[in-house]
């Protein structure tokens, strides 16, 4: 499963970064492997989406919720 | 000394920085790249133990994802850089020191001194939550430790005698650590896992008890995001911010116009003539007058902009806009650029840098200047109250007002039409992303709002106002002088002609200026240029107008004034209008029909004709080739819209 995937409302665990320029990014807003996600918002036409990542709230392009495996449980 | 001053985005660090430094602050050219650099002082007191405080541009890590953010990069990493600091400074949000300790640790691991701000602690206390200090000690040995609330100016002094007072303890090397170049993803990747263990291991034993109180802002942002509600929102805001602009910015327009007036006429009565009261009063005066003129609007409208960032809300705005933007090669992260470029396209340009991907940066500071900014304002109200009649469609639209929203109207679509084209003409270095923090909801602080506009005001001043200035002192000699003894025999013979000496001293006056205008360098310019713009529906008087405003628009007034022989008397602009209706062709027909008038407005719409925006769009793209390509298109796009303009309406 991939975080562009994922309903609002619903919790998930990032069980993965795909290898990309984005990836050090990704992981210094505290995108890191077991961080629980919940899918707060999103934007009008479905991008981008809000997530919150622990204690704050990070905004992502549907492309670079893409690059971020997810599992439910 | 050299402080550092670093720390995540909405930590708090700007109210940091404005609370140690007050009004002892500068902004700077970072040198080598376009980067501008605040910096300020600790103390009063001028001598060599200064302690100087650079704030850098907030990241959320020492590698760089926007151009702004490189010099942070630069200036830990080179100890020879200027700005390489004796002492850092790591401002950290208390509520959320999982992600903020990241760049906190990569700053110590880089052995540079740091004192460890834990700010917004009155926050985390109430959250529950409780930072155990010494265990952060143990783990990051030679650090200090302060608390804050900068909201408050809690924790300030300590913070100030903390760093007065700092003593260097040399930490122990992490062996662990290894120093990524930009561009090695690898690395930053292999890295950033090491570092988040680390910090992960701390903070679990540091942080206790975490409720996030996310769910209440949650609400307000399912609204505020609203594919109905969110727009609504943002276009009545906008709407309301436009609206209370022009009201309000009318008055201090006023008195600085009167003021420059009472001044310039005050050194003629007091002083001798001569050439340099000339030079003072019709060259450097309308010239500092046309600098001041703009200030009151951009002020007010960059205090509305920093309100609208400082409360939280413009990162929303970037949220509902980004996939709107995106099909047309911009980003969310453009709308506060072109926004800002309604007031001035400086301050727009310049506020581009925070856009991370260098195609929708590059596009938004090619479209930017297209935004109807303050100079065209005169212009278009002088040429609406020219051809537009005063009546009211449908019985309650004001058909002027219309008109002038459909000029703004034209400009917007332009800069979108235009950035679509440069999407498929430019090609991109890299993918684009926008991964953004939407921070927290604050009620904005007077301080940081008084000081971001002060620092936008100034950057109008210095950026555009020098340029300005020193156009309108070329254009009064240009104007004053021609070619050999041109303007003297002018003036001979128009003085010796029949109907001359029956004219009233001031219809005298009136007279010769126009002939001396007439007959300068200018004058003879325009009058080259007439089957160029002939087509267009001008004369050789409107093209000198075109050319003495081709470095600031605003001229385009003043000089049809001179041109008119209309005394700066009074209502100026209605005179000028009134003189402006009765202007003949040889034809017999007026000049000023609908179809000129119309031409005129749609070419200002599109036409650069502002040195100022050339200098700073070269400043930002570090080129030549962008301000020359965007003059040029710009100057395309203006002279055929008007053509068209005018084939429509004659």
């Amino acid at each position: 499963m991939r975080l562009s995937d994922i309903k609002i409302g619903k919790h998930v665990w990032v069980s993965g970064i795909e290898d990309s320029p984005l990836k050090p990014k990704l992981m210094e807003m505290g995108i890191v492997l077991n961080r629980g996600l919940n899918i707060l918002f999103k934007a009008p036409f479905g991008d981008p989406i809000a997530v919150q990542v622990g204690s704050f709230v990070l905004s992502l392009r549907l492309e670079e919720a893409k690059l971020i495996k997810v599992k439910s449980n | 000394m050299k402080v550092a001053l670093l720390g995540n985005p909405n930590t708090g660090k700007s109210s940091i920085f404005n609370a140690l430094t007050g009004m002892r602050q500068q902004t700077g050219n970072y040198p080598g790249i376009t980067v501008e650099v605040k910096t300020g002082f600790l103390n009063k007191k001028k001598s060599s133990d200064r302690i100087k405080i650079i704030d850098f541009p907030g990241t959320y890590s020492i590698y760089p994802r926007s151009i702004d953010e490189q010099i942070v990069y630069s200036s830990l990493t080179d100890k020879s850089n200027e700005n390489h600091p004796d002492l850092a400074i790591i401002v950290c949000d208390s509520t959320n020191l999982d992600r903020n300790l990241f760049l906190f640790s990569q700053v110590y691991d880089l052995q540079i001194p740091v004192i460890l701000v834990l700010n917004m602690a009155d926050l985390a206390h109430k959250k529950g939550i409780i930072i155990d200090k010494e265990l952060l000690l143990k783990e990051f040995p030679g650090i200090a430790i302060v608390e804050t609330n900068a909201r408050v100016n809690l924790g300030i002094e300590r913070l100030k005698s903390e760093i007065s007072n700092f003593k260097f303890q040399e930490s122990k090397p992490n062996q662990d650590f290894k120093l990524c170049s930009i561009s090695d993803d690898n690395c930053q990747s292999e890295q950033a896992e090491i570092r988040h263990q680390r910090i992960h291991k701390v903070t679990e034993k540091l942080v206790t008890d975490i409720q996030t109180d996310i769910y209440r802002s949650n609400k307000i942002d399912k609204i505020i995001t609203d594919p109905v509600w969110g727009y609504l929102i943002f276009a009545t805001i906008l709407l309301l911010i436009f609206q209370s602009i022009f009201s309000f910015a009318a008055y201090p327009m006023d008195w600085i116009d009167d003021g420059m007036l009472k001044l310039s006429e005050g050194i003629r009565t007091w002083l001798s003539p001569g050439i340099f009261i000339d030079l003072l009063t019709e060259g450097i005066l309308p010239g500092i007058a046309g600098v001041l003129i703009f200030i009151p609007q951009i002020a007010l409208l960059f205090f509305f902009i920093s309100i609208l960032e400082e409360s939280g809300y413009l990162a929303r705005v970037v949220f509902i806009m980004d996939r709107i933007m995106r099909p047309l090669g911009l980003s969310g992260k453009s709308v506060v650029p072109l926004m800002s470029s309604v007031a001035c396209a400086i301050p727009g340009v310049m506020s581009a840098r925070v856009i991370s991907d260098w195609k929708e940066r590059l596009t938004t500071i090619m479209v930017a200047p297209l935004m109807s900014c303050s100079a065209r304002i005169p212009v278009y109200t002088l040429l609406i109250a020219l051809v537009i009649p005063k009546t009211y469609l449908f019985g309650f639209m004001n058909l002027q007002g219309l008109v002038l929203f459909a000029l703004y109207f034209l400009g917007l679509i332009g800069a979108l039409v235009v950035a679509y084209i440069f999407k498929l003409l430019i090609k991109a270095k890299s993918k684009s992303f926008m991964i953004m923090e939407l921070p927290s909801y604050k009620i904005p602080r007077l301080q940081n709002i008084g000081l971001s506009v002060f620092d936008k005001v100034k950057m109008f001043v210095w950026g555009a106002g020098k340029i300005i200035l020193a156009i309108s002192i070329i254009l009064w000699a240009m104007a004053k002088y021609g070619p050999g003894d041109r303007v003297e025999n002018a003036i001979v013979k128009i003085s010796k002609a029949e109907n001359f000496k029956t004219l009233s001293q001031q219809e005298k006056d009136q007279k010769l200026n126009a002939i001396k205008l007439e007959n300068s360098y200018i004058g003879i310019i325009g009058k080259t240029i007439e089957p160029v713009i002939k087509p267009l529906g001008y004369d050789w008087k409107i093209g000198i107008a075109l050319i003495t405003s081709f470095a600031a628009r605003e001229v385009f007034v003043g000089s049809l004034s001179t041109i008119y022989s209309v005394h700066d008397e009074g209502d100026e602009n209605k005179r000028l209008a009134d003189r402006m209706k009765l202007e003949k062709r040889a034809d017999g027909t007026l000049v000023f029909n609908l179809a000129t008038g119309l031409s005129l407005m749609v070419f200002y719409v599109f036409a650069m004709q502002c040195m100022a925006t050339v200098a700073v769009v070269k400043r930002e793209t570090n080129s030549w080739r962008w301000p020359l390509i965007q003059m040029a298109y710009m100057g395309v796009l203006a002279y055929f819209g008007a053509l068209v303009t005018y084939l429509i309406f004659k």
